[in-house]
C-alpha cells in the first residue's frame, strides 16, 4: 500500500464515520470534521508536483487479484496529478462552504458528506487509475454518487426527475465505454493503460479499433454532457449548489475529458477521432452557448455555460490529437499549443465556474431566488459578492487581466489554424470552426454579462425576494474569495503554472512528442495586433451591443420549436420504453398457474426434446434389457388401466381408488425389481396417502367436468404428450448413452464402511446421511403447515363464534 | 423391461401432466401424485433393472441391482408424501376459507 493508495482509500473510509459523528456530534457542523480530508490529500499530492514535474511519472502498484495477474496499479502524471489537485483542492473549498449552505440543523448532513467522500475517493480512483477495469469501476461510482447528490433533496419531485436522467444517461455510457474497454483489452491483451499506449501501432491496425473508440467515446460524451447528450446537466442543477460547484462543473463532468485525453495517444491521429472529438465539441459549444442566453435561472445558465465550456476544451483536444498525425517534427508543433490550450483551459475554468457558481449560491442562499427576473440591485448590498462575479464572469467571457483571457485567446488561434488545415477534409470544411467558435463566444458574452447585470444592477425589488438580502458570512465567500484570486494570478503567472503542471500533462496526452524538457509555448497576454485580438474585440463590440438589445431580439428563442426538443424525446422514450415492457409483462404474466405451468413444460420439451433431436443424443439400444416375465405385463396393464381411470374419472372416490391402485402396483414393481425397501415403505405411504385423500375429499367438493375452450384442451393435449414422448425418449437414451461407470460398487463395502448390510440403507444413513437430514427437515416443515393450517381455522372459528 | 417401463414412465408423465393443467385443484394434486410415481419409475428404470440380486449383503448374491436409485427413490416417496398431504391441507383450507378450489377463480387482486 503505497501513499497514493491511501490517497483514493482515505475518503472511502472516513465516509463510514462520518455517520457516527453526525450521530454522536451534533452541535458542531459535521463539515468541520470532513474538511481536514481533502484539505489534508491535497498537501499530500501537491508535494508530488516538483517530483512528477522533473521525472513525469509515478506508478505504484497492489496486488488486487493475484491469481490472476490483476494488480491495483496507479499512475500519477501530469495530467492525473491536475485532476487528483482539482479534485482536492476545489473539494475542500466545497466543504468549507457547505458549511455555512446546509444548515446543521434542517438538513441532513451525514448524507451529505457521505455522497461527497464517495464521490471524491471514486473520481481520485478514476484518474490515478492505470488499470482500465478498475477506471470503470470507480468511474460508475462517480455516477452512482452523482445520482445520490442530485437526489440530495429528494423530496422533490424534480431533484428525483434529475437523479434519474442522469443517472440513465451516464450508466448508458458508462457501459458503453466498458464495452470499449473490452474492446481495448482484447486487443491488445492487457488492460494497462501504459501498455496499450505501448502497442498503439497494433490497435490502429485492428478491425476492432472503430468500434472502441465510438464505444469509448460515448462514455466520455455522457459523461462530459456533449451533445446531444447534454440535456443531463441541466436537470442535475437541482442538487444542493457546493455539489453542482464540485460535481457538475469542476470535476465529475471533467471526467470525459480525462478520457479523452488520456486515450488521445491510443486513438488520436486519424480522421475519425479528429472530426468526432472536435466536431462535438463545436456543436456543444455554440449550442451550450446559445442555449445559455434564454435562461432565467441562474443556475440553469451556469450549467448550459458548463456545457459550452466542456465543449470548448474536447474541440481544441480534437484539434490538438492532429500533431498525433504529423508525429515529431514542425509540422505537428502547433497543434501540441491546441492540447495546451485545452488543459490550461480546463483549470481556468474549473476555477472561474466554480466561483461563479458559489456566488449563484449566495444569492439564492441570501434572497431566497435564483430567477434573474425578480433579481436586481444587489452590487450595493452584497458587495463583495458582486466582485466576485465581475471576476468569474468576465473571466468566462474572456476579458483581461483574467485568466479566462488567454485561454480564450489560445482558443482563436486553434480554431483560426484549423482553418488552414489541409488534411481530414477540412479544405472544404475547416471554415466553420472559426466561423461556430466566434459566434459562440459573442453568446458567451452576452449571458456573462446578463449573469452579472441582471443580477446585481438595475432596480432593485425586495418585494419580490423571500429574505431581504444582505452580505453572505465570510465563511461562504472564502472559497470563491480564493478561487477569484487564483483566476487573476494565473493571468498574471501563467507559465509557472505552464512548467509545473502543463507541460507534464502534456507529455502524458502526447508521449513521445513532448519531452519534459523541450520547448512549449509561452503564454503571454500581449502579441501584438494578431487576428485573435481582433477577433476578442469583435466579440466584445458585439456581444455588449447584443447585451444593450436583449430585450428586443430574445423573443427570437420563442420561434425556436418546442416540440422536437431532445428532453422531450428523452421523456418519450422513456415512456414508451416503460410502456412496452408493462404491456410485455402482462401479455404473459397472466396470473393463472396454467399458464405458468405451460411456459415451463413447454420449455421443458423444446429444451429437451430439441437437444435430444439436433444433438444426435437420442439413441435406442434394447440389446443391454433385460426380461419381461408374462405378470409384469399384467402389472403394466393394470398400472395402465388404474392411470387412466384416474384421467377419466368423474367421480372422486373412482379417482383416489386408481391412484391408490397405481401406489400399490408401483410397490409391486419395486418387489419385482429387487427394492425390498422401497416396495415396503411404497406400501405405507400410498395406504396413509390414500387414507389420507379420503378424509380430505370428505370436506372438499365434488369433482366437476371440466369446461375449458377447445383450443386450450388443444394445447393441454399437446403438451401432455410432448413432456411423455420426451420424458420416454430421455428414458430410452439414458439406457443407450453410458458415459460414466457406476460408482454404486464404492457401497458394496458397506458392511466395512458402516457396518450394515443393507446398501440402501447404509446409503441414506451414513453415506449420504446430511440428504436424509434434510429430507427429514422438509417433512417437519411440511408437518408444521399441516398443523398451521387447520389450527389456524380452529382458532379463526373459535373467534368468529364469540362474537 | 427398460423398453417398456420407459414407455409406461412416458405416459404416467402425459397423464399427469393433462391432470396438473386443469381447473380444479383436486385434479392437480392427483396430477402430481401421478407424476411422483411416473418419475420414481423412471429413476429406477434408468439405473438398469433386474441386473443382480437386492442391495443386501451377506445373502449369497454375487451381484447387485444398482442401489443408488432405490436411495434416491427412498428419500423421494417420503418427501413426495410430505407434500401431498401439505397441498391437501392447503386445498381444504382455501375451500373453506375462499369456497373453492376452482384455480381460475383463485387469483390475486388487482395491484400485483
Amino acid at each position: 500500500m503505497s501513499l497514493l493508495h491511501w490517497v483514493i482509500f482515505t475518503p472511502f473510509l472516513f465516509a463510514f464515520i462520518v455517520p457516527f459523528i453526525y450521530k454522536y456530534i451534533r452541535p458542531i457542523h459535521t463539515g468541520w470534521f470532513v474538511l481536514p480530508i481533502p484539505a489534508a490529500l491535497f498537501i499530500l499530492v501537491a508535494k508530488h508536483i516538483p517530483q512528477v514535474a522533473t521525472q513525469g511519472q509515478l506508478r505504484e502498484t497492489i496486488a488486487w487479484i493475484p491469481s490472476l495477474g490483476i494488480n491495483f496499479a496507479i499512475n500519477l502524471d501530469g495530467l492525473s496529478l491536475i485532476f487528483g489537485l482539482l479534485i482536492l483542492g476545489i473539494g475542500a473549498l466545497v466543504v468549507l462552504y457547505s458549511i455555512y449552505y446546509l444548515s446543521k440543523e434542517k438538513e441532513a448532513l451525514h448524507n451529505f458528506y457521505v455522497y461527497l467522500l464517495l464521490f471524491m475517493g471514486a473520481m481520485l480512483g478514476v484518474v490515478f487509475s492505470e488499470n482500465i477495469i478498475a477506471l470503470y469501476m470507480f468511474w460508475e461510482l462517480t455516477s452512482i454518487a452523482s445520482f445520490l447528490l442530485i437526489a440530495y433533496w429528494y423530496q422533490r419531485k424534480g431533484s428525483r426527475y434529475g437523479a434519474q436522467k442522469a443517472l440513465l444517461i451516464t450508466f448508458f455510457g458508462g457501459l458503453c465505454m466498458l464495452a470499449g474497454f473490452l474492446f481495448l483489452g482484447k486487443i491488445t491483451g492487457t488492460y494497462l493503460i501504459s501498455e496499450i499506449i505501448l502497442q498503439v501501432g497494433q490497435v490502429k491496425g485492428h478491425p476492432g479499433f472503430l468500434p472502441a473508440m465510438v464505444l469509448i467515446l460515448l462514455g466520455a460524451f455522457t459523461k462530459s454532457a456533449q451533445f446531444p447528450f447534454h440535456i443531463w446537466l441541466p436537470d442535475a442543477m437541482e442538487a444542493p449548489t457546493p455539489i453542482s460547484a464540485y460535481l457538475h462543473s469542476a470535476t465529475m463532468v471533467k471526467a470525459g475529458i480525462y478520457i479523452i485525453a488520456r486515450f488521445t495517444p491510443v486513438f488520436g491521429g486519424g480522421q475519425q477521432w479528429f472530426w468526432l472529438v472536435s466536431g462535438v465539441g463545436l456543436i456543444t459549444l455554440f449550442w451550450g452557448s446559445f442555449s445559455a442566453v434564454r435562461q432565467v435561472d441562474l443556475k440553469s445558465m451556469l450549467a448550459y455555460s458548463t456545457i459550452s465550456q466542456l465543449g470548448m476544451i474536447v474541440c481544441l483536444l480534437g484539434l490538438g490529437s492532429v500533431a498525433l498525425y504529423y508525429g515529431p517534427g514542425e509540422g505537428g508543433a502547433f497543434y501540441i499549443t491546441a492540447i495546451l490550450a485545452a488543459v490550461f483551459h480546463l483549470i481556468n475554468h474549473s476555477t472561474f465556474k466554480g466561483c461563479l457558481f458559489m456566488v449563484v449560491g449566495i444569492i439564492d442562499h441570501e434572497t431566497g431566488t435564483r430567477d434573474i427576473r425578480r433579481l436586481g440591485g444587489l452590487m450595493s448590498l452584497m458587495p463583495i459578492t458582486f466582485t466576485l462575479a465581475v471576476i468569474g464572469s468576465f473571466s468566462m467571457a474572456g476579458l483581461p487581466p483574467f485568466n479566462g483571457f488567454l485561454s480564450k485567446e489560445m482558443f482563436f488561434t486553434g480554431i483560426l489554424k484549423a482553418a488552414q488545415m489541409d488534411i481530414f477534409n477540412m479544405q472544404t470544411w475547416g471554415i466553420l470552426f472559426p466561423i461556430i467558435g466566434w459566434l459562440a463566444s459573442i453568446f458567451t458574452f452576452v449571458y456573462c454579462m446578463l449573469l452579472v447585470f441582471k443580477s446585481f444592477t438595475g432596480k432593485y425589488y425586495p418585494e419580490k425576494l423571500e429574505k431581504t438580502p444582505h452580505e453572505a458570512p465570510w465563511g461562504m465567500l472564502l472559497p470563491p474569495l480564493v478561487l477569484a484570486s487564483l483566476v487573476v494570478l494565473f493571468f498574471f503567472f501563467p507559465n509557472v503554472l505552464a512548467n509545473y503542471l502543463l507541460q507534464p500533462a502534456l507529455v502524458a496526452i502526447l508521449p513521445g512528442l513532448v519531452g519534459l524538457s523541450s520547448e512549449i509555448e509561452i503564454i503571454a497576454p500581449w502579441h501584438g495586433w494578431t487576428p485573435e485580438l481582433i477577433m476578442t474585440l469583435g466579440v466584445i463590440g458585439i456581444g455588449i451591443g447584443l447585451f444593450l438589445t436583449f430585450r428586443s431580439w430574445s423573443k427570437l428563442y420563442t420561434y425556436l420549436p418546442q416540440r422536437f426538443t431532445l428532453n422531450i424525446l428523452y421523456d418519450q422514450l422513456l415512456i414508451k420504453t416503460e410502456d412496452i415492457s408493462r404491456k410485455m409483462t402482462k401479455g404473459y404474466m397472466s396470473g393463472f398457474i396454467r399458464d405458468y405451468l405451460l411456459y415451463i413444460f413447454s420449455f421443458l420439451v423444446v429444451t429437451v426434446g430439441g437437444a435430444l433431436l439436433f444433438l444426435d443424443s437420442f439413441v435406442y439400444d434394447p440389446t443391454g434389457n433385460s426380461t419381461i416375465n408374462s405378470y409384469e405385463i399384467v402389472l403394466a396393464i393394470i398400472m395402465l388401466g388404474a392411470a387412466l381411470m384416474v384421467l377419466f374419472a368423474q367421480d372422486r372416490v373412482v379417482a383416489i381408488i386408481g391412484l391408490g391402485t397405481m401406489g400399490y402396483v408401483v410397490a409391486m414393481f419395486f418387489v419385482v425389481f429387487r427394492a425390498p425397501d422401497l416396495a415396503l415403505t411404497q406400501l405405507v405411504v400410498e395406504t396413509v396417502t390414500t387414507v389420507m385423500f379420503l378424509l380430505c375429499f370428505y370436506f372438499l367438493p365434488r369433482l366437476e367436468k371440466e369446461k375449458v375452450s377447445s383450443s386450450f384442451q388443444a394445447i393441454r393435449v399437446v403438451i401432455s404428450m410432448g413432456v411423455g414422448v420426451v420424458v420416454t425418449a430421455l428414458a430410452l437414451s439414458a439406457q443407450g448413452n453410458r458415459l460414466f461407470e457406476p460408482i454404486s460398487w464404492f457401497f458394496e463395502n458397506s458392511y466395512e464402511l458402516a457396518g450394515a448390510n443393507n446398501i440402501v440403507n447404509a446409503i441414506l444413513v451414513d453415506f449420504r446421511g446430511f440428504d436424509t437430514m434434510l429430507e427429514i427437515l422438509v417433512f417437519c416443515i411440511a408437518g408444521l403447515g399441516v398443523y398451521t393450517l387447520i389450527k389456524l381455522g380452529l382458532t379463526r372459528r373459535k373467534q368468529d363464534e364469540s362474537k | 423391461m427398460e423398453t417398456l417401463m420407459s414407455i409406461i414412465v412416458g405416459i404416467l408423465f402425459a397423464i399427469g401432466m393433462y391432470l396438473i393443467l386443469s381447473k380444479s385443484l383436486l385434479r392437480i394434486i392427483l396430477g402430481t401424485s401421478v407424476i411422483a410415481h411416473g418419475s420414481h419409475l423412471l429413476i429406477i428404470t434408468m439405473g438398469g433393472l433386474k441386473t443382480g440380486g437386492p442391495a443386501l449383503l451377506g445373502k449369497h448374491f454375487t451381484t447387485f441391482v444398482d442401489p443408488i436409485p432405490q436411495a434416491l427413490i427412498l428419500t423421494s416417496i417420503v418427501i413426495n408424501f410430505a407434500i401431498t398431504a401439505f397441498l391437501l391441507v392447503l386445498a381444504y383450507r382455501s375451500y373453506q376459507v375462499v369456497g373453492t378450489e376452482n384455480m381460475e377463480r383463485l387469483r390475486g387482486n388487482d395491484n400485483e
